[in-house]
């Protein structure tokens, strides 16, 4: 790509290439599946150290190195690609293992630097991958749905002020009503879900123009459930969410479990003001 | 051929599955995605990017997706509150 750079490519100097890292995990039993290519069209290979495995692939540091990675950020056709990219390659560890993956775009300068990284946290790898074998997340979220429209045919014009004033309050109490239906609604699921779950994590709202979906976000959650219990789980949110006019549930899984993977004190940290409700099953 | 794994490329990945259409199954939407891959998993000491990912990337992210639905959208929190 940069003809300037390959001048300085070296082993020992300023290395055209990084490493991105996608995940750690227990001693892989299987190569990796043939055929999956990881961020920028990279191959997986895996470095171990101190009885971990990190699945990593070479990438060029001109994409990679601080500042390109920087700007590149900002650009959501290339965010999304790294992102889809990151995601195949955990995805594909699924198929072998319970990975611990890791955060978008670790990059470290060689397999060395990586080596350092799995011998520094060997003790916190091992407690997280002990505590996540065997269960995947799976996301939900609940938006409120706009309630049908009151009149299909449009009302004639409001012949006083006061009569204008007194639809608006009737149109606004409406929406109020199945608004607190919906919350209340997003509120019994996540408890009943909460309580099958061995850990939960309650992320921001998010926008509706963001995610494309319609109505106001009331919950967007992840829970940790034991692979073996999946199907229970999602015929739980089946049941409870479906049917009800009042909200659109969507569900999202298997992932593998990213938003357990921190240790609890961060992800504790990361909860503050984002959740008010109460249950019992918050992160310890 | 000799690989033990007889799982199909691209194994079972999350998908995504919607109240309204229970039956239609989608790719996972970009926004989740982020929320996971930016807002967390694990982090590796000495990382190059360990300051990008620590401090700029949510802003980043949401930066990006802000400018992508053009610039009437005053604020990803807008609109929207937990529970």
């Amino acid at each position: 790509m940069n003809g300037e750079r390959s001048a300085v490519n070296g082993e020992h100097g300023q290395n055209a290439e990084l490493r991105y890292v996608y995940a750690v995990t227990a001693p892989l039993e299987a190569p990796l599946p043939d055929g999956v290519r990881g961020v920028a069209d990279s191959a997986p290979y895996t470095v171990h150290q101190a009885g971990l495995q990190a699945v990593v692939s070479r990438v060029p540091e001109a994409d990679f190195g601080e500042e390109p990675l920087r700007a590149h950020l900002e650009d959501l056709g290339w965010l999304e690609e790294t992102a889809r990219a990151h995601q195949a390659v955990v995805d594909a560890l699924t198929v072998l293992t319970c990975p611990l993956p890791l955060r978008l775009a670790t990059v470290y300068r060689d397999d060395a630097g990586v080596r350092r990284a799995l011998e520094g946290g060997r003790e916190e790898f091992r407690a997280a991958l002990d505590r996540l074998a065997g269960r995947v997340e799976w996301g939900v979220k609940v938006h409120a749905q706009r309630a049908p429209e009151p009149a299909a045919a449009p009302a004639p014009a409001a012949t006083s002020g006061r009569e204008f004033l007194r639809r608006r309050r009737q149109e606004v109490t409406s929406r109020e009503n199945t608004l607190e239906e919906a919350e209340q609604l997003g509120r019994t699921l996540h408890a009943a879900l909460a309580a099958q779950a061995e850990d939960v994590r309650v992320y921001p709202a998010q926008n509706p123009q963001l995610s494309g979906t319609p109505g106001q976000n009331l919950l967007n959650a992840a829970y940790l459930v034991p692979r073996d219990r999946s199907e229970e789980f999602v015929a739980r949110v089946e049941r409870l969410g479906a049917h009800d006019p009042s909200v659109r549930v969507e569900l999202t899984g298997p992932w593998a479990p990213y938003s357990f993977a921190a240790p609890d004190a961060a992800r504790a940290q990361s909860q503050d003001g984002h959740w008010e409700g109460s249950h019992d099953r918050a992160v310890c | 051929m000799t690989a033990p794994s007889a799982e199909p490329y691209p194994p079972r990945g999350p998908v995504a599955v919607d109240s309204q259409q229970p039956l239609a199954r989608r790719q996972v939407a970009l926004v989740d995605l982020l929320d996971r891959l930016l807002g967390t998993g694990a982090v590796l000491t000495g990382s190059l990017t360990l300051g990008i990912a620590d401090v700029d990337l949510v802003r980043i992210d949401l930066r990006a997706l802000i400018s992508s639905v053009g610039a009437r959208v005053p604020s990803p929190w807008e609109g929207g509150r937990p529970l």
